[in-house]
């Protein structure tokens, strides 16, 4: 696939920040240790006002900020997400409208656990070079939700981003993507229940890694590469030791991984993590560079990407929208009561 | 034209009472008002009511016609009609009253007020009357009503150098007058510290620059002026009216600071007397806030733009001031029954012109004002008045 | 109820998207859009223009809001200003993002988008503008 790629990049990753350790002390464990064993020092907190529909139309806004496309030239938007914020009525018709693209649009919202945003990214890609769409825009956005006391409740986090997806003015080429599906329940949510459940220690090896290694190995077969041809490498950070885990079993190094692992600051945003990742190596990138992401959804499946930096990147107005690592740094600490009133912990009547 | 006088002036006790129902309520005002007058009950030609929000507080529209009803009046099949402009509807429905009569149409009118607002749970009475606020711009974005209000105060702070301390000498002030009436909701006294160190609402205003949630019926008898010594020995005349409208979101203003619809109505009702701001001895103002309170004597004309705030610190609005503003202690003390305030407001200044206000009778009461709002300032209307 | 969902709709445009109008005949621009221009009447009769704000604009007036409706009452205590936008129409509007104490009349802001409110835990939620300090650009 030659000259099919992202146009443009946006993200948004919300204010507000708890420590590891304040949760930890909540509930009677030791923060230290815990932050230390889960790579993760702290994690993003979405206000009373956010939801992944904000989140969405957010980042959604900052791509358009940095490109010149016309939204009503979007021909698609698909957002990937845990938390949409209705079960029924898709968040992709709020943001349409939020950034005129609205009304020639095809809109679905998606769900695969974590991957559902890179899902999107597939999707669009395909509608692109079937000449069906001139841009499409996928999201991957969450304000994720874990039960109280429960081990995911140090990651689980807010955040999201967002890819305009076309073939004029192409910053990065998509080269090669695909998938390694499997049933493998690993982590899931019942219909109508608040929080996930998950499968402890199962949903390391025979889940994450397993689906990761193999996408990446189909993905560097297909386009005949090693970890070294590239410059950068995103995967899943569902916490802070297992990318760093699987890029060495993959043979990429610590320094590769290193601009796209933003989770020890900000948590697992489940549907946005791999892409906000990308969305921070975009905010570096140079022409030339090539960066491999997969992503991993647990149920299970990973989408693996190889993608090439162009020379139209240096016209991308990138300083027109906040960097990720911006976001990062720009936050204000909250404790657990704001944390439980925020993220709906209190049941109100 | 002729010229309108009030023979009868009634009201209920204001307070949270629980006993009375709105129907209750409002018999009892408009009887009080009948027996005072000296008319019978065959001579009422038409009668108007002043209700906010009925529906809402006690689910109940078509008031008019239900008043006339509670009143036992229905068998005569007057003409009986409910006026709404939220906190303005008594005052509204007085003026209506008065171009009834003024026109010829009428010769003798009854005008109530009422507002049952206890009934309904506290959150339920504040959501309740921010309707009279702009609902789909102002309303909707988390703004309340007291919220719309403390802009107000924020801006006239900023510009005029108003301070909290002169908001909380409003609030004192209108309780030491509310202490010497007997129906007035609250009958105590408060200090400077309790109003200054008052929970805040919405900052800068605290509990004690708000008025509260009340309970209560007033009701007035107009007369024709040339008739009005049949009945009555000391009737008060309607010497001006006038009303005003303006944008019903605060932020639509031409000036934040400045009500409007208050300068065009009490210009009306000036050039109709034929009087200037100067010859006014008292007036009852709509302090539904304090800073409402500050605004109110500026846009009156009593003092310029501005100076609202040194007003009340000069104590030039206290009962022995030289304008005595809201003697009857004003929306804060005596209580704020929405649709019956500005009924409220015109028995008072009535009883102080006939020299019957007891222990907060002004001296030399001849002629008062009354000044009535709705909303944040989209509806105003004045009355003068002057012993006929 | 559900039952305000067609009113909420209708408002969508100026809710996400702040379209007010501009008058075709003085080129006054008015937030909410208006179906005549208040100054020249019957000139604007189908001369009223969609015109988008910017989303800029400048406090001139706030109130820091500490008793909430009930829909609200999570968020207490919230900043409500008045804000003049960069085009001359005037907002009411919550700000966010910053701590109360910081707003101030005269503070640069820009519209966000947020939830605003939800007809229940199974009503609709109401999406729309919220203003946060401009970081100036």
């Amino acid at each position: 696939m030659e000259d099919i790629g992202i146009v443009s990049y946006g993200s948004y990753i919300p204010k507000f920040r708890i420590k590891t350790e304040d949760i930890a002390s909540v509930w009677g464990k030791d923060g230290a240790t815990i932050a230390r064993g889960l790579g993760i020092q702290e994690k993003s907190v979405p206000s009373i006002d956010q939801d992944t529909a904000t989140i969405s139309v957010e980042a959604a806004r900052a791509a358009l900020k940095r490109c010149t496309i016309d939204p009503q030239d979007i021909g698609a938007i698909y957002i990937g997400s845990e938390s949409h914020p209705y079960a029924v009525k898709p968040t992709g018709t709020i943001v349409g409208e939020a950034i005129g693209a609205t009304p020639n649009l095809m809109v679905a919202d998606y769900e695969f656990a974590c991957k559902a945003g890179t899902a999107g990214v597939q999707s669009c890609t395909a509608m692109v070079k079937a000449d069906l769409i001139k841009f499409g825009l996928a999201i991957g956005a969450d304000t994720s939700q874990a039960a109280p006391g429960d081990a995911l409740e140090f990651s689980a986090s807010a955040g999201g981003a967002a890819f305009i997806i076309g073939r004029d003015q192409v910053i990065a080429d998509i080269n090669h993507t695909s998938s390694f599906t499997t049933d493998t329940p690993d982590f899931w949510r019942r219909a109508e229940r608040k929080y996930p459940s998950h499968g402890g220690r199962f949903t390391g090896a025979p889940a994450y890694f397993k689906h990761i290694t193999n996408c990446a190995q189909q993905i560097m077969e297909a386009a005949g590469t090693k970890p070294q041809d590239y410059s950068f490498a995103i995967f899943h950070q569902p916490n802070g030791k297992f990318p760093v885990k699987v890029a060495k079993m993959l043979g990429f190094t610590y320094d590769q991984i290193k601009q796209g692992l933003i989770v020890p600051f900000i948590g697992n945003t489940y549907s946005g993590a791999s892409l906000v990742g990308l969305a921070s190596v975009l905010d570096v990138a140079k022409p030339g560079d090539r960066i491999f992401l997969t992503s991993y959804g647990s149920g299970a499946g990973s989408d693996g990407f190889d993608i090439t930096v162009t020379e139209e990147i240096l016209n991308l107005k990138r300083d027109k929208a906040p960097s990720v690592m911006y976001m990062v740094n720009d936050k204000e600490y909250i404790d657990y009561g704001k944390y439980a009133k925020h993220t709906d912990l209190l049941y109100w009547e | 034209m002729r010229d309108v006088a009030v023979i009868g002036v009634g009201l209920t006790k204001f307070g949270e009472l629980w006993d009375k129902s709105f129907r209750q309520l409002i018999s009892e005002a408009g009887a009080k008002a009948i027996f005072d007058s000296g008319i019978e009950g065959k001579d009422i030609d038409a009668m108007y009511v002043g209700s906010m929000s009925s529906g809402r507080f006690v689910g109940q529209e078509h008031v008019g016609a239900l008043v006339a009803d509670t009143s036992g009046f229905s068998f005569m099949h007057i003409p009986a009609t409910r006026v709404e402009g939220a906190c303005a509807s008594g005052g509204l429905a007085v003026r209506e009253g008065y171009f009834s009569i003024a026109s010829g149409i009428n010769d003798i009118v009854v005008v109530g007020g009422i507002e049952k607002m206890n009934d309904v749970g506290g959150s339920s009475a504040t959501e309740t009357l921010a309707t009279a606020a702009d609902q789909e711009w102002e309303a909707f974005f988390g703004a309340t009503f007291p919220g719309l209000y403390a802009l107000i105060a924020t801006r006239h702070m900023h510009e005029y150098g108003t301070t909290k301390e002169q908001l909380a000498q409003v609030a004192v002030k209108n309780h030491k007058n509310g202490a010497l009436n007997p129906y007035a909701q609250y009958q105590k006294e408060i200090t400077i510290e309790q109003a200054m160190n008052a929970t805040t609402v919405a900052y800068p205003l605290g509990l004690m620059d708000c008025s509260p949630v009340t309970d209560g019926a007033a009701s007035v008898v107009l007369c024709a002026a040339e008739k009005a010594r049949e009945y009555c020995q000391k009737p008060i005349k309607i010497i001006g009216s006038g009303q005003g409208s303006d944008t019903l979101a605060l932020h639509s203003r031409r000036d934040v600071c400045t009500l409007d619809a208050t300068v065009h109505a009490a210009n009306m009702a000036y050039k109709q007397a034929n009087i200037t701001p100067k010859d006014i001895d008292l007036a009852e103002v709509h302090d539904c806030f304090t800073i409402a309170e500050i605004c109110a004597i500026e846009d009156l004309g009593f003092v310029n733009k501005g100076e609202g705030g040194k007003a009340i610190e000069n104590k030039i609005t206290t009962l022995d001031g030289t304008l005595p503003v809201n003697t009857s202690g004003g929306l804060k003390s005596k209580g704020h029954p929405v649709g019956a305030t500005g009924v409220a407001q015109i028995v008072e200044i009535v009883t102080q012109l006939r020299g019957e206000a007891d222990r907060r009778q002004v001296k030399d009461a001849r002629i008062g004002m009354t000044h009535n709002v709705g909303g944040s300032g989209a509806t105003c209307v004045v009355h003068i008045m002057e012993e006929a | 109820m559900n039952s305000n969902v067609a009113r909420f709709w209708r408002q969508i445009p100026q809710r996400y998207n702040l379209i007010g109008n501009q008058c075709g005949s003085c080129n006054k621009i008015f937030f909410p859009p208006r179906e005549l221009c208040p100054y020249c009447r019957r000139k604007s009769m189908e001369n009223m223009h969609p015109y988008q704000l910017s989303g800029k604009g400048e406090v001139i007036t706030y109130t820091i809001i500490h008793v909430g409706p009930e829909d609200f009452e999570e968020q207490v205590p919230y900043p409500i200003a008045i804000i003049k936008m960069d085009e001359g129409p005037q907002i009411t509007g919550q700000i966010v993002d910053c701590d109360y104490h910081e707003v101030e009349i005269g503070m640069k802001v820009e519209s966000t988008f947020r939830r605003i409110q939800e007809d229940g835990y199974t009503g609709a939620i109401y999406y729309g503008y919220k203003f946060k300090k401009c970081n100036g650009d």
